[in-house]
């Protein structure tokens, strides 16, 4: 790695994703605004208020999450796998004067804007759904982006190990799945029993979205600032194991 | 057009013209010239082991400047890993490698960056146009916008794509990408370009183009490493071969001199039933040759002039004679059976 370098890798794939960027964000941003049609709207309308808010204002702020966790993984699995054997990116990439902890880094810095821009989307897009953020919202994003750090990096985990397309199966279905519905999205962490609560509160999302609620709508209740160096602190970790493992790949 | 190119590689950064010329002519080991003489690649000691699998064993050669090497060998004798070993894609088990007198891979970031790779694989970007894949190659490179909009330019026209500059790339065919691949290699003005099998699957038109773009850039100087299995395009492009087998270098020199040495001048190739190639095979005995028999066929590898051979075969049956080449020798030297079953 040589300073910024990794930031030619970042402007490799948005030179591509300019070329597809409809269908990119529509497959991005289609489930959580379904979801907060379906759930916010359809569910929410006979629902009493949950934490002080109405139904729709309490999933709003975890699905702008949900939005940055997809985009994230989903980039550094399926687009970064295709980039790694079928297209063989990477292996062009490193015959010139960049090196692994570049191409990892590119990548999952890439994943992460494009989850960021799925957030930022996913805020703009909630006053169409009578929900307006307070000006706090401003601070979450520089969280998001951390957010879309860490899932890029599983997702760039996961494409180190994967042989095939169907490995992702796992991740989708027993990751980013089960985060997506139990970290305090749809319903609040902090009424469930106090072991159950322990565990939800260890997932990787959970301090994002709680996070999330707080600057969405400048309600600050709950201790901050251990959610934000917990969140830190995995990233850096799952950035690391990412690197190394994506070296394992690379070099043989 | 061709006025164009030919200013183009004026500009190319001259690494000592006449000197690239002398070394290219002469053997490795010859005087030294200058302080362009230095080898670009030198490799003592090279061994690859893949856990059990002894891949590459002790390799050492070197490549000196302006040379062109050609790196031969049977499918999985170890070219590969080698070239593999010097862009650091494989780690070394054992031994050294040296390029630009700079260590390998510790100063890996500054030797690829004079560095040209023309890989096997097509690994374009199959998303962008052909303009765009040299852009975002140059990016890696870090070479100023500007300066990378003139290389571009330059690059296109030399290789014949400018008319193709915003295809997508699966609109291209196999040789315009077998081009592409070339031009990007060159986007950084190497002083050593790493080819392999830079024409495979491409039909004579493209072969030869790209042979006569590799000599040009062979007369300014350009270093080269060839792996190919088209032993006429090595014979062509080639001062220096190193035979690979096994993961040992079998033998290396200059390909005329080993052929006259392994094989001989001339070799016949006769064909006919066993019973008259046994008769043949008898009376060919007396001439300084060496016979093998594959099949039906006899090939008779004459060390000298013996115009005795012809007389015998002008009785008859179907003969053919020509000067022996690198596939002779090749052969001689790895044998014949598939390596791959």
């Amino acid at each position: 790695m040589n300073g910024f370098s990794f930031w030619t890798i970042w402007l490799r794939n948005g030179r591509v994703w300019k070329k597809h960027i409809l269908a990119t964000l529509i497959g991005n941003l289609g489930q959580p605004l379904l979801f907060l049609v379906a759930m916010g709207y359809g569910l929410g309308r006979d629902m009493a208020p949950v934490a002080g808010l109405t139904y729709l204002q309490f999933i709003a702020p975890g699905l702008v999450a949900s939005a940055v966790m997809y985009s994230a993984a989903l980039e550094t699995t399926y687009g970064s796998y295709t980039r790694l054997t079928v297209q063989k990116t990477y292996e062009a990439i490193l015959m010139t004067p960049l090196g692994v902890a570049d191409v990892v880094l590119g990548e999952i810095v890439w994943g992460a804007s494009k989850g960021l821009l799925a957030g930022i989307i996913m805020l703009l897009a909630l006053p169409l759904f009578g929900v307006v953020p307070s000006l706090w919202v401003v601070a979450l994003l520089p969280m998001l982006f951390i957010s879309g750090m860490f899932f890029s990096a599983c997702g760039m985990i996961m494409t180190a190990l994967a042989k095939n397309y169907d490995f992702f199966n796992y991740f989708t279905s027993l990751v980013i799945t089960p985060l997506f519905l139990f970290s305090g999205i749809f319903f609040p962490v902090e009424s469930m029993s106090p072991p159950v609560k322990g565990v939800l509160e260890m997932l990787p999302l959970t301090p994002i979205v709680s996070l999330a609620r707080i600057l969405s709508y400048g309600r600050f209740g709950e201790p901050i600032l251990l959610k934000i160096l917990g969140s830190l602190f995995a990233t850096g970790c799952a950035v690391c194991l990412a690197g190394y493992l994506i070296r394992r790949r690379l070099i043989q | 057009m061709l006025v164009r190119e030919r200013e183009w590689w004026h500009d190319w950064p001259s690494m000592g013209y006449t000197c690239a010329m002398s070394q290219a002519i002469s053997q490795p080991e010859s005087i030294p010239c200058g302080t362009n003489s230095q080898a670009v690649v030198s490799v003592t000691g090279l061994t690859k082991r893949f856990g059990e699998r002894l891949v590459v064993d002790k390799i050492s050669f070197s490549i000196h400047r302006g040379q062109c090497v050609g790196f031969l060998g049977p499918n999985g004798a170890g070219k590969t890993t080698c070239i593999n070993m010097l862009l650091g894609l494989v780690e070394k088990s054992a031994g050294e490698i040296r390029i630009f007198d700079l260590e390998a891979p510790r100063f890996h970031r500054e030797i690829k960056a004079r560095i040209g790779v023309v890989p096997q694989a097509d690994s374009l970007d199959p998303d962008l146009s052909v303009e765009e894949n040299l852009h975002t190659y140059a990016g890696y490179f870090r070479i100023p916008r500007r300066l990378a909009r003139v290389r571009v330019e330059e690059l296109l026209h030399f290789f014949a794509l400018h008319n193709r500059r915003n295809e997508i790339i699966e609109h291209l065919s196999g040789g315009q990408r077998r081009r592409l691949l070339l031009a990007r290699a060159l986007i950084n003005q190497p002083e050593l370009l790493i080819l392999d099998e830079p024409t495979i699957g491409l039909d004579p038109q493209a072969r030869h183009l790209i042979w006569e773009r590799l000599e040009t850039l062979q007369e300014q100087g350009t270093t080269m490493l060839l792996t190919s299995h088209y032993l006429d395009e090595v014979s062509r492009l080639s001062q220096q071969v190193l035979i690979l087998d096994h993961g040992h270098v079998v033998v290396q020199g200059e390909p005329r001199q080993l052929i006259t040495d392994f094989v001989g001048l001339e070799v016949f190739e006769v064909d006919g039933t066993p019973s008259e190639l046994d008769g043949l095979q008898a009376s060919f005995e007396q001439c300084n040759a060496t016979l093998e028999r594959v099949g039906d066929k006899l090939y008779v590898y004459a060390k000298e002039e013996c115009s005795r051979l012809e007389k015998i075969l002008s009785g008859g049956g179907s003969w053919l004679r020509r000067p022996a080449n690198l596939e002779d020798l090749f052969i001689q030297l790895t044998g014949r059976s598939l390596r791959e079953t």
